[in-house]
C-alpha cells in the first residue's frame, strides 16, 4: 500500500509497524522475472499483451514487469495505469487521490491484459477495476499477476501470476515498496 | 466575518457549495485537483463511473437556465446518479407554492442533494437551513455562482498551469452578474490581479472593499491583459437606462476584430454564456483560437462531477465508518 493512501485512509491512519522483512529487493526481482517468463509461455510471446498497472501500489510492480518482459523478448508491451477508486463498492472508506491518474490510451478491443496489483487481499480492488476495463474496451482475455497473495478472499477471485504466497492475519498489513515487502501491523 | 465563517464550517468539507466566499485558495484547488481526475473520465469511450449510483440529484430552478442545469444534469449522470428536474415555469409554483413547501415536496422525492438556482440573492443559504440535504448554489440572483467560478478558474489553470500574477479582465455588466462576484473572489484567491471594466452605470453601488482595480474603458489596458472575461449584456435590464443602447456599448465594449487584434497572441477569452453576438463578443472573438469559450462548458461538467462527488460521494460514508469502526483494509 503506498505510503499517501494508508496516510489518508481513515481505518488506517496510523503509523506501520514491521515484523518481519518477507521479500528483499533482489527477491522481488526474480518473482517478477520468473511471472515474466509465466505470462511469455502463457500467451506464447509478448505481442497481444497490454500491461495495466493498479493505482498506487501495481504501477511500479507493473513498470518492472513491463521491463522484464522487453528484457527477455525484445518487446516492451504498452503499459497503462488504472485508478478505480470510483468503481469501488466502498466509495468513500478510501480517498480519491488526485495524484493516482488513470492513463490507458491502448485500445484494449482483442487484446489480453494482464492486470498488476501489488497485494491480492480481499479481492475487492480487482473486482472494481474488471468492472472498470470494461468500460475502456472489451479485452479478449484478462489476466491477473500480484506480488504478494495474503489470502482473505471476499470474492470468487485468483490470480494467475503470483509473487509470493504470503499466509497473514486478517488485521496484519502487508507493505510492498522498492526495498523490498514488510508484513507488519498498524499503530495508532 | 461572522457570516463568512459560520459558512466555512458548512462548505465542501461539511455539506455545501454556497458560494466562493469563504473559500481560500487551498480549498479552491482541493476541488480543481480532483477535477483533473473527472476530466479523466469525459475522454474515456464510456465516460461513466458507478461512484454515485443510488444517489439522487435534484436540479431546482426557479429560475431559467440551460446550460448550467444541462451541465449539472450530465455530471450527475457521469457519476450514475439519478436526477430530478424541477422547473419553476411549469410547476405549482404558478398555483402560489412557496420556496419553503417546494424544496420539501423535492426532498421528500428521496433526493440527497439540491442544486438551487433563484433570483433572489441568498435563496440557496435560506434552503440549506431548510434542509438536511446538500445544497449547491447554481446561483442565486446577483449575489455568487461559485461552480462557474470554479470551472473559469479550472479552465485558466489548464491552458496557464496557474493563475499567479495574471492580468484578467471582467468586461460589462458587472452590477447584475453573479458570475463577476464569484469570478473576482476566486481569481483573487488564486493569485490572479482583477480589472473590472465597465461604464460607470454598470458597477455595483458600493465597490470600494473589492480586491480589485477598476477601468471605464477597454482599449487602454487590452494590450496588457492575460484573459478577457466577458460578460452577458443581460438585455433584459437595458430598460433602467443604464447604458444609452446596445450599440454604444458594443462600440466601446464589444471584443472585435480590431480589438482582438491588439490583444497578446497568448491572451485567452472566456464568456459565461449564452453569448449575444455582436454586442460583447464579436463571432469572429467567439471563433479566435485564443477563445476558451467551449473548453469552459466541457470543464463545466468536469468541474460539477468534482464538487457532486466532494458532497455526496465521500463526506458522508467516511463519517459512517469513523462511527461504526470495523472497515478491514481492502484489497
Amino acid at each position: 500500500m503506498a505510503e499517501r493512501e494508508r496516510r489518508q485512509t481513515p481505518p488506517f491512519g496510523g503509523v506501520f509497524v514491521s515484523h518481519a522483512r518477507v521479500m528483499t529487493t533482489d527477491d522481488m526481482g526474480r518473482a517478477i522475472r520468473r511471472m515474466a517468463h509465466e505470462v511469455i509461455e502463457r500467451n506464447h510471446g509478448v505481442e497481444e499483451l497490454v500491461v495495466v498497472g493498479l493505482q498506487t501500489g501495481g504501477v511500479p510492480v507493473a513498470e518492472r514487469l513491463a521491463e522484464t518482459l522487453a528484457d527477455i523478448e525484445g518487446v516492451r508491451p504498452p503499459v497503462g495505469t488504472l485508478d478505480v477508486a470510483l468503481h469501488r463498492d466502498d466509495i468513500g472508506l478510501r480517498p480519491v487521490v488526485p495524484e493516482a491518474v488513470t492513463d490507458l490510451t491502448t485500445d484494449l478491443d482483442g487484446r489480453v491484459v494482464v492486470l498488476v496489483d501489488d497485494v491480492l487481499f480481499t479481492g475487492r480492488t480487482i473486482r472494481a477495476a474488471l468492472d472498470a476495463l470494461c468500460d475502456f474496451g472489451r479485452p479478449r482475455s484478462i489476466q491477473l499477476a500480484v506480488m504478494v497473495d495474503r489470502g482473505h478472499r471476499e470474492l470468487p477471485i485468483r490470480p494467475d501470476y503470483v509473487g509470493k504466497n504470503l499466509p497473514t492475519r486478517r488485521d496484519e498489513v502487508v507493505d510492498v515498496h522498492a526495498a523490498g515487502v514488510d508484513l507488519g501491523v498498524m499503530k495508532k | 466575518m461572522s457570516v463568512a465563517t459560520d459558512r466555512r464550517t458548512d462548505d465542501l468539507r461539511g455539506r455545501h457549495l454556497l458560494g466562493i466566499d469563504g473559500m481560500d485558495r487551498s480549498d479552491l484547488e482541493e476541488i480543481l485537483d480532483l477535477t483533473d481526475t473527472f476530466a479523466e473520465i469525459g475522454r474515456r469511450p464510456i465516460p461513466k463511473v458507478p461512484a454515485l449510483r443510488g444517489r439522487t440529484v435534484a436540479t431546482v430552478f426557479f429560475e431559467g437556465s440551460t446550460r448550467t442545469r444541462m451541465s449539472f444534469e450530465a455530471a450527475a449522470r457521469r457519476l450514475s446518479a439519478d436526477t430530478v428536474a424541477f422547473n419553476a415555469g411549469t410547476s405549482s409554483l404558478s398555483k402560489g407554492e412557496s420556496i419553503r413547501d417546494t424544496v420539501e415536496v423535492v426532498a421528500s422525492y428521496g433526493a440527497d442533494l439540491l442544486v438551487v438556482r433563484h433570483s433572489m440573492a441568498g435563496t440557496a443559504h435560506r434552503v440549506a437551513g431548510w434542509t438536511d440535504l446538500s445544497v449547491v448554489n447554481a446561483g442565486d440572483g446577483c449575489h455568487e455562482h461559485p461552480t462557474q467560478a470554479l470551472l473559469d478558474c479550472y479552465t485558466l489553470r489548464e491552458r496557464r498551469g496557474s493563475l499567479d500574477g495574471m492580468r484578467i479582465a471582467i468586461v460589462g455588466d458587472i452590477r447584475h452578474s453573479r458570475v463577476a462576484r464569484s469570478n473576482v473572489l476566486a481569481f483573487t484567491a488564486m493569485g490572479a490581479e482583477v480589472v473590472l471594466v465597465a461604464p460607470a452605470t454598470l458597477l455595483p453601488p458600493a465597490i470600494g472593499g473589492w480586491p480589485v482595480t477598476i477601468a471605464h474603458e477597454l482599449d487602454p489596458i487590452l494590450a496588457d491583459l492575460d484573459a478577457v472575461y466577458l460578460l452577458r449584456i443581460q438585455s433584459e435590464r437595458i430598460t433602467e437606462g443604464l447604458i444609452p443602447s446596445l450599440r454604444e456599448y458594443a462600440l466601446d465594449f464589444c471584443l472585435t476584430p480590431a480589438r482582438l487584434a491588439r490583444m497578446r497572441a497568448d491572451a485567452l477569452v472566456l464568456h459565461p454564456g449564452p453569448t449575444n453576438r455582436g454586442v460583447e463578443i464579436s463571432a469572429e472573438a467567439a471563433a479566435d483560437g485564443r477563445s476558451v469559450i467551449l473548453d469552459q462548458v466541457v470543464n463545466g461538467v468536469s468541474v460539477r462531477m468534482a464538487v457532486l462527488f466532494l458532497l455526496l460521494g465521500s463526506g458522508r460514508q467516511l463519517g459512517a465508518v469513523d462511527a461504526g469502526g470495523s472497515v478491514e483494509g481492502d484489497r
